[in-house]
């Protein structure tokens, strides 16, 4: 079984290879590109299937024993973020063959995401944290080089931002995990993990800050969110659909690893200050959002409004808050990577993102405005959309632990959420076009087929939420349970030294 | 020997701080390598400095002797090295280009020129205005 656990970081690698080698010949880089992301579609999934099958499956590469080799561990969690990015390569990569341009494409925009999405897969399967610094930075050099391909002024102004604040993050980050191995001597989460608890815990809370700051800039928390909305809406739609989607949400991955593997001595201080920070980061963002009028930084902003909902659920630090936060993972990358797709349909048809030069999709478009309307209404958390359920869960697991505060936040947040769709809905499909434009055809399959999926998907979420909302309790009960993570990678008799090495 | 080692640690990633919040980028550039540097250096403290003394496994024994120089900061160092390498030398290339588009590398005036509907000068203009039909033909298109 342990080619599987590798199987979604080794298969985009290669196939980025192949198709570099092929730079070119297009027709043959389009199809490696969409071949390699459908078979790891269904690959991811299989390995979802399996975990939640056998529990937790744990490959040691080269044969090399924990903690002395590096770990790739498929827990719940891993495999669930793994799925659901296997399922956003698939669409994006089939909404590229018509989106993404032949000059860019000759530029080498094939083997770029593809390595892109081996990044981020490996940062969710990695059980070493040095290990997960290289997969962090495998798909920031992607990243940077597809966020500022094509050279425009807009893109290299905000592809600037964007690369120099993570350049930072990611030193601070390599400096945390140095002072880490400073203090324990080892770099295996699981060997961390028994090693942090006996560990004085003043130094270990400063640890936990660093990190909160590194991943904090990955994840766009408050107030560390700033490149986000300065970058996301300049690339072309197909790549901005997988950064919103998948990129700060591998930030949100890795605090909620730290957070409930490593840093748990204090929680009292480390969890507190996580709360506080995901009321700010919610409100920040949706205020934000009220006051653009550009379709995709609207959705930029929502980003970081959504970003405080799982960072919420992570802060609570209960078993139904963590699952809430898993399944809010969940239905926010899908609905948001669509919204971006929606937003280049909106594009194609009315000829601009800004919204006072839309209108009349809804009267002209009215397949486009379905498609807008799902997501849409999804993210503000309309029943029975798949963001009902995740924002009912959250904010059930708030009321439990008595932050009214925090219940508060988040209801209000949610009825801006409503405000900043119904803008949209209002000034691009429902009022009239402005005059002198037309409203053009719909767009071809390759680009409306993605978004279909990813719709219906909402839906089937939504209609039979009880499924998913299992998975990501059975994630959340593993991640109340790290001794349950230091047995599958250590084996039993680490699990002992963790139960023995601290309260 | 760590303390002196930590305390240039210190000195050089505060310097390196200090550039990266200047307002001019390529300063910003020379922070972050010498943030980087330093970074490697506190990344090769953590793991305790000895003399003389390889890490290699005697005949017959199955550990390095006691007091052995730790080979595993070392190999993470020289993965940072090279990591950190890639990046700023894509930064700077970066800078070259946001310098050449738009004629200034001072945070506060890129978004003053990005509004400025006037090329900075007649060879790299936004000309291929974008339309519904696809995005600006990108880079080599438009040179």
């Amino acid at each position: 079984m342990s080619w599987l656990v590798v199987s979604p970081v080794a298969l985009p690698l290669a196939a980025a290879a192949l198709a570099f080698a092929w730079t070119g010949n297009r027709a043959a880089q389009r199809i490696v590109s969409t071949t390699a992301s459908l078979v790891l579609a269904g690959l991811t999934i299989t390995l979802l299937v399996s975990v939640s099958q056998h529990g937790t499956l744990v490959m040691q590469a080269g044969g090399w024993a924990a903690p002395f080799g590096i770990t790739f561990v498929a827990d719940h969690l891993a495999a669930i973020m793994v799925a659901i990015s296997g399922l956003m390569t698939a669409a994006t990569a089939v909404y590229a063959l018509a989106d993404i341009d032949p000059a860019r494409e000759a530029l080498g925009y094939h083997p770029l995401f593809l390595v892109l999405v081996a990044g981020i897969n490996g940062a969710f399967l990695t059980g070493d944290l040095f290990n997960m610094y290289v997969w962090f930075e495998v798909l920031l050099i992607s990243s940077f080089v597809l966020l500022t391909l094509g050279n425009r002024r807009a893109q290299l102004e905000g592809g600037l931002k964007y690369v120099t604040i993570n350049l930072v993050s990611s030193l601070l980050f390599l400096v945390s995990i140095g002072l880490t191995y400073g203090l324990t001597g080892t770099l295996n989460m699981a060997d961390l993990a028994i090693a942090l608890k006996g560990a004085p815990a003043g130094l270990v809370t400063v640890l936990a800050m660093l990190f909160l700051i590194a991943f904090g800039i990955k994840a766009a928390i408050f107030p560390l969110f700033f490149w986000l909305p300065a970058s996301y809406h300049t690339p072309p739609v197909a790549i901005s659909a997988i950064f919103a989607g998948m990129l700060t949400k591998v930030g949100v991955y890795s605090l909620i690893r730290v957070f409930t593997l490593l840093f748990i001595q204090d929680v009292g201080w480390t969890h507190q200050t996580l709360l506080w920070l995901s009321g700010f980061t919610m409100v920040t963002g949706v205020l934000g959002a009220a006051a653009q009028s550009e379709f995709r930084k609207i959705l930029s902003f929502h980003i970081i409004s959504q970003i405080g909902y799982m960072i919420l659920g992570l802060a609570l630090y209960t078993q139904l808050a963590l699952a809430g936060a898993v399944f809010y993972l969940v239905h926010h990358i899908i609905v948001k990577a669509n919204l971006f797709l929606v937003a280049g349909l909106a594009r194609r048809v009315g000829g601009s993102f800004e919204l006072a030069d839309l209108g009349g999709l809804y009267r002209k478009r009215p397949l486009l405005a379905i498609l807008f309307l799902v997501p849409a209404f999804s993210l503000a958390g309309f029943p029975p959309l798949s963001g009902f359920w995740a924002k009912l869960v959250v904010v059930l697991a708030a009321v439990e632990a008595r932050s009214w505060i925090l219940v508060a936040v988040s209801l209000g947040v949610g009825l801006l959420t409503i405000y900043s769709m119904t803008k949209i809905w209002q000034a691009a499909f429902w009022s009239p076009p402005p005059s002198g434009r037309s409203v053009g055809p719909m767009p071809s399959w390759q680009l409306v087929a993605p978004v279909a999926l990813l719709a219906v998907i909402t839906i089937v979420i939504g209609l039979w939420s009880e499924p998913f909302l299992a998975l990501a309790e059975a994630a959340a009960r593993e991640l109340m349970d790290p001794a349950g993570y230091v047995r599958a990678v250590l084996g039993d008799g680490a699990a002992l030294r963790y139960a023995e090495a601290g309260p | 020997m760590e303390v002196p080692v930590a305390i240039t640690v210190g000195i050089v990633f505060g310097a390196g701080l200090y550039l990266v919040m200047q307002r001019n980028l390529l300063r910003f550039v020379f922070g972050l390598i010498l943030l980087s540097g330093s970074v490697n250096m506190a990344l090769f403290v953590s793991g305790r400095l000895t003399r003389n003394l390889v890490p290699l496994v005697p005949e017959g024994a199955q550990v390095p002797p006691v007091g052995a120089a730790n080979a595993l900061p070392q190999a993470l160092i020289l993965t940072a090295i090279v990591i950190g390498f890639g990046l700023t030398v894509f930064a700077l290339v970066l800078l070259l280009r946001t310098y050449e588009r738009l004629g200034t590398v001072a945070t506060d005036q890129l978004s003053l020129r990005l509004d400025d509907p006037r090329p900075v000068d007649g060879s790299h203009n936004d000309a291929p205005a974008e339309t519904a039909a696809g995005e600006a033909a990108p880079g080599k298109a438009e040179r």
